[in-house]
């Protein structure tokens, strides 16, 4: 794409593989409610208050096993906890905007608008492309994932097993993971953000393990670059 | 409570604490205008750790078991290298998908 292009247009262009990628797992958040037996409005009220794919599953899952709703509310939360590190690293590109904007993009941060926007604002956009861009990628993701629900809760995950489309989401990460990991902190922030997560998850903890492994991955890399540097340049 | 009435308070809750911490630093963030330079040093860390974090588990543990001989990881590896190379997302994503497709048919 030219640079000529419109941010908003960019950051859907940068959002296209992606959502195909999103095609399927939307599918099965709308198919998982109506199995569990909460039909088109629970698939619907999930995919629009919550808008969280993961933790949708996890409460579903639990709910219509019989699992306390305190359960089920917790356990979305701690897995839906890694916004609070992304809200924290687009904050300072976004300060300019006021309240009701910010708020509003909040609403449809994910973890590909938080990842697109990051890659995108650090090859440098002026302040006043950064939230178009933002809302370019987080738009037409919120519309991807509410008409996919619609359609998995209307006629089942019906997505064959052969194209592994799920996988085109790690892919996509990937793409945007390797630029980030420029010098020694950065580096060790990432390989232990990474084995921690998958070393929480094999603990038993799942659920946890994406805010755990990058916490664990974000001091290492912190304190990587305070004994590299330790006093601020 | 109904089965109607559990659903409706979970999804009311589950949307509340995630809005929250969606919003808890984007909310605030007309004061992180121009973070102190400490702060920024932690910031930066978090795309590498958070994206890593997403990443790894997707290519080790894809069936939700460690499982280091299946078509995944060797794609992700191979992708790995590709994004290295090119950063370009749509070679990396055609290379490891066919990896993926080619190993699972074997």
């Amino acid at each position: 794409m030219t640079e000529a292009v419109r941010p908003e247009i960019q950051g859907a262009w940068d959002a296209l593989p992606i959502a195909i990628g999103i095609i399927p797992f939307g599918f099965v958040a709308g198919a998982a409610a109506v199995e569990a037996g909460y039909g088109l409005s629970g698939a619907v009220g999930f995919s629009v208050v919550v808008f969280a794919g993961a933790s949708q599953l996890a409460a579903i899952d639990l709910l219509s096993g019989g699992s306390a709703i305190a359960v089920a509310v917790a356990t979305a939360w701690l897995i839906n906890l890694r916004m609070v590190m992304y809200s924290a690293s687009l904050a300072p590109w976004l300060s300019h905007e006021p309240f009701r904007r910010r708020a509003g993009a909040a609403y449809v941060l994910t973890d590909q608008a938080f990842a697109l926007s990051i890659h995108h604002y650090g090859k440098g956009a002026a302040a006043g492309e950064r939230l178009r861009y933002y809302l370019g990628v987080a738009v037409p993701l919120w519309l991807n994932w509410q008409v996919t629900t619609i359609l998995g809760a209307l006629v089942g995950s019906k997505i064959p097993d052969e194209i592994p489309l799920d996988f085109a989401i790690p892919l996509c990460f990937l793409v945007l993971l390797v630029p980030t990991m420029k010098d020694r902190p950065t580096v060790v922030a990432g390989v232990v953000g990474g084995v921690g997560a998958v070393l929480v998850a094999q603990a038993g903890l799942a659920d946890a393990a994406i805010v755990l492994g990058a916490v664990m991955g974000i001091v290492a890399g912190a304190v990587t670059d305070w004994r590299l540097t330790p006093e601020d340049p | 409570m109904s089965e109607t009435g559990r659903l409706w308070l979970t999804i009311a809750l589950a949307g509340a604490g995630t809005f929250v911490a969606r919003v808890s630093f984007l909310g605030v963030a007309h004061r992180m205008a121009d973070p102190p330079i400490a702060v920024q040093r932690v910031l930066r860390m978090i795309p590498p750790a958070a994206l890593a974090a997403l990443v790894l588990p997707a290519f080790v543990r894809p069936g939700g078991e460690l499982d280091l001989t299946q078509p995944r990881l060797v794609a992700g590896l191979i992708a790995t290298a590709v994004a290295f190379r090119t950063k370009n997302v749509l070679v990396t994503l055609v290379v490891g998908m066919a990896v993926v497709i080619v190993l699972d048919q074997l």
